[in-house]
């Protein structure tokens, strides 16, 4: 009797079994990442606690109305020159003293921020403005904050502060990173994000 | 001469086909290993606004999601045309969203509680009214860190 060879599997359906499989993931799962703008809320308000007292010179105060206008100390501005006019509030540096700002290079007008460290910028909002357009005045904020800290870390230590952060996140840097982190934090320092999201307007 | 009067006799060989699933297996493994799965299905307009100062949330363990926005076209009629919060699959109400954190938390591990971050994913066309409404219930449970998820506008400036 001739041995007979065990007959061979069709694997003429497996590709249709691939398919479907393959056709399953791509419906149910998405490929996007999360990115945006990260914010920190304050802390809920205890009763009866006074806002510190901050001098007027020292804010500055960024409003957006119902039509979406964008209203800068009280002067309507264009959202394009809002990172400009950002950028020349922080790095005023118009203290004296002790409060004097060394790394500054504003023009040290007095009726302006005091140093970067005091600044505090107030974002308004009323009710029925449109949250792109709030999204965008955030993100030119953020810029101004962004190209300052850039400019000093650069000046510090030879790398920009995007690059540090990223270089934080690479796990093929080759540097140490615990300085790394230092460095960050010191540049955050010198430019502390204050940034007051005030409740809408009713 | 005879050799191609041979071959002119013989018929097209098929093409071979065997190595189709090992294609087809290889593009699965790709998607699975590039996608996530899809937590909620979005019942809310979620066009999200462009910014270019961004961060990336890299941990999705430690991230919630709270959708806003105008109702989808097959939920209008139901719903109405208004704004509305979703959280997980439901149309919620702004005063939802401190059970949805806190049953957010109970789902971690207390150790990944201070590092949880909300993903406020809000389409553009929303008012900050909402928006503010939201932030408000969220100062309230302490959720303080939030992220504005937004797409990436690729201009240079």
């Amino acid at each position: 009797m001739a041995r007979r060879s065990a007959p061979e599997v069709n694997a003429g359906s497996m590709a249709d079994i691939a398919f479907l499989l393959l056709i399953f993931f791509l419906v149910t799962t998405t490929i996007e990442t999360d990115s945006g703008i990260s914010r920190k809320l304050p802390p809920p308000q205890e009763e009866n606690v006074e806002p510190p007292v901050l001098k007027q010179k020292n804010i500055f105060v960024v409003e957006l109305n119902k039509n979406n206008d964008l209203l800068v100390e009280e002067v309507p501005m264009e959202l394009k020159d809002l990172r400009e006019a950002a950028i020349a509030f922080l790095d005023n540096g118009g203290g004296r003293g002790e409060e004097a700002c060394d790394f500054c290079q504003g023009k040290r007008d007095p009726s302006s921020s005091d140093n970067p460290t005091k600044a505090v910028i107030s974002l308004q909002n009323n009710r029925e403005t449109n949250y792109a357009t709030y999204i965008a005045v955030q993100n030119e904020l953020v810029a101004a904050y962004t190209t300052l800290r850039n400019r000093e870390s650069l000046r510090l230590f030879g790398k920009s502060f995007v690059q540090m952060k990223k270089d934080l996140k690479d796990v093929n840097y080759s540097g140490n990173k615990e300085t790394l982190k230092e460095n960050i934090k010191k540049v955050q320092l010198l430019f502390p994000e204050k940034l007051s999201e005030a409740e809408p307007k009713k | 001469m005879s050799i191609l009067k041979n071959k002119r006799n013989k018929a097209l060989p098929e093409i071979s086909t065997a190595s189709l699933p090992d294609i087809v297996f290889m593009l699965l493994f790709f998607f699975m290993v590039a996608t996530v799965i899809r937590e909620n299905v979005l019942m809310v307009e979620n066009e999200m606004p462009m910014a270019n100062q961004i961060e990336k949330l890299d941990k999705s363990d430690l991230v919630m999601y709270i959708y806003a926005g105008k109702p989808s076209s097959r939920y209008r009629s139901r719903v109405g045309d208004q704004a509305r919060i979703q959280l997980n699959d439901k149309f919620a109400d702004v005063g939802d969203i401190k059970a949805f954190v806190m049953a957010e938390r109970a789902s971690r591990t207390e150790t990944m509680i201070p590092f949880l971050t909300t993903a406020l994913r809000i389409d553009k066309f929303a008012n900050m009214g909402l928006v503010g409404d939201i932030k408000n219930e969220l100062r309230e449970v302490n959720a303080l860190k939030i992220n504005y998820n937004t797409r990436i506008d690729n201009n240079p400036d």
